[in-house]
């Protein structure tokens, strides 16, 4: 399939691709790795008569992790997620998550980024970034802001960014030193998008769970920050009971489609397993 | 709307040309360079048949513009054997262990198994099976694949132990 004609543009800082942006506003898109714009250039459902590649830009491409921030340039790849060693160390659910997404070629060229800002409600980092309490930098329109991942999606491919707006960093809080964590996902296949999935990190002190934190991918049109989940495992000691409610809590707030990944009931049903067995496998990892 | 020019090094040649911006990488391989190696499968970045090596890194070169390769090293199945045609251990492999049916797959396959051993000279069969999850084989022909890419892996530890 082929692609409807535009015109490519590789500028080698963020001011000229913010330039290029707001010279051809509403006619430019940013790509990153493409692999999520690309299947819809194909397919004409995106078409675009400019592309502003960001690859060249070298102050997007970096992780740095800090005592107590973690910031992740947007062309950074899923393979440079699994890849870092010190983001393993400080944040192990972002390579366990990133080795979830796609295949390995898929991953080799798939950008951070390019999963946060499009908005693709099957996309596993976003929730992951609410997760974590995220907020995303977005530069463009003669500003920049910092949007938090949990105010950032609007409906499926809706964001709150501006076209004229490139997402520069996303910058992650270090989660507490012995956090358990986890990300479960059912798909049908390598290379699917979730059935449901599910990630939880979570603190224990004494047996008893001090910090929780609950989101699902892609059984709504947005990522979902489940804060109900999580406010059910605060104070318990994680027991049959807490779980019980902290899945109920999860599934109502989902909204699932029903498509070839099953029946909105079918998928509402494993979000819940998903959310119980990230609990009982972040438990056994916390310390 | 203009065309773009790019500059890259295919199979250790350099390759220049004024293309269409919307040409992928797989068609400017096949159709300008007629190295017919690389297959379109599924061109839906699943299927992995057309697999290539860009920078050291495997990718599906039917998903990426031909312009994003700008500048790129690319290796394609063409560039895999030694120049005096001798085939190399994986495509050896592939050979004695039988690890094709209809063979549409084995130009992504093997040039993503090429890498793989590179990434991971050693890998359990868990991994290798993980390392080609990008690749598929309608044939479902995957037991001697695998079979083919761990033989390859002892041989290319033997060649380099002898050096």
């Amino acid at each position: 399939m082929i692609s409807a004609e535009f015109d490519y543009h590789r500028p080698g800082t963020l001011d000229q691709a913010i330039g290029l942006l707001s010279e051809h506003e509403g006619s430019a898109f940013v790509l990153a790795g493409g692999h999520s714009l690309i299947p819809m250039m194909k397919l004409r459902l995106a078409t675009p008569e400019h592309l502003v590649d960001i690859q060249d830009i070298d102050e997007l491409s970096g992780i740095t992790v800090s005592e107590r921030m973690i910031e992740i340039g947007a062309t950074v790849t899923q393979s440079d997620l699994i890849a870092s060693g010190e983001l393993f160390d400080a944040c192990p659910i972002l390579r366990e998550t990133a080795l979830q997404i796609a295949d390995p070629q898929i991953r080799n060229v798939g950008t951070v980024g390019g999963n946060v800002a499009n908005g693709d409600p099957g996309n596993d980092l976003p929730a992951i970034m609410q997760l974590l309490d995220a907020e995303y930098v977005l530069q463009g329109g003669g500003r920049m802001r910092a949007v938090k991942a949990r105010a950032f999606y609007e409906s499926a491919f809706f964001t709150v960014r501006d076209e004229g707006e490139i997402l520069t960093t996303i910058r992650i809080p270090v989660p507490p030193s012995g956090h358990g964590h986890s990300y479960q996902k059912q798909k049908r296949k390598v290379g699917d998008y979730a059935t449901a999935a599910a990630g939880v990190i979570l603190t224990l002190s004494d047996e008893t769970c001090t910090s929780a934190s609950v989101a699902l991918t892609n059984v709504a049109d947005t990522p979902l920050w489940a804060q109900a989940a999580a406010d059910a495992l605060v104070g318990t000691d994680l027991g049959a009971r807490a779980i019980n409610e902290a899945v109920d809590a999860a599934r109502a707030i989902t909204e699932p489609a029903s498509d070839g990944r099953g029946p909105a009931d079918y998928r509402t049903h494993v979000a819940g397993i998903m959310v119980q067995r990230a609990i009982l496998t972040a438990k056994s990892r916390a310390a | 709307m203009s065309k773009t020019q790019v500059n890259m090094t295919v199979n250790g040649k350099a390759v220049e040309a004024a293309v269409e911006p919307r040409t992928l990488l797989i068609h400017f391989l096949r159709e300008q360079l007629n190295l017919t190696g690389s297959h379109i499968g599924c061109d839906t970045s699943h299927c992995g048949a057309c697999t290539v090596d860009l920078n050291g890194k495997s990718v599906k070169s039917c998903t990426m513009f031909v312009g994003q390769a700008e500048g790129a090293e690319i290796t394609t199945i063409e560039g895999i054997a030694q120049e005096d045609g001798a085939l190399h251990a994986v495509q050896e492999a592939f050979r004695q262990h039988h690890g094709l049916q209809c063979g549409f797959c084995t130009p992504g396959m093997i040039t993503r198994a090429w890498r793989l051993l590179q990434e991971n000279p050693a890998p359990t069969e868990e991994e290798i099976r993980y390392g080609i999850s990008g690749n598929l084989c309608r044939c479902t022909g995957y037991q001697n694949i695998v079979r083919a890419i761990q033989a390859a892996a002892a041989d290319l530890s033997v060649k380099e132990a002898a050096e």
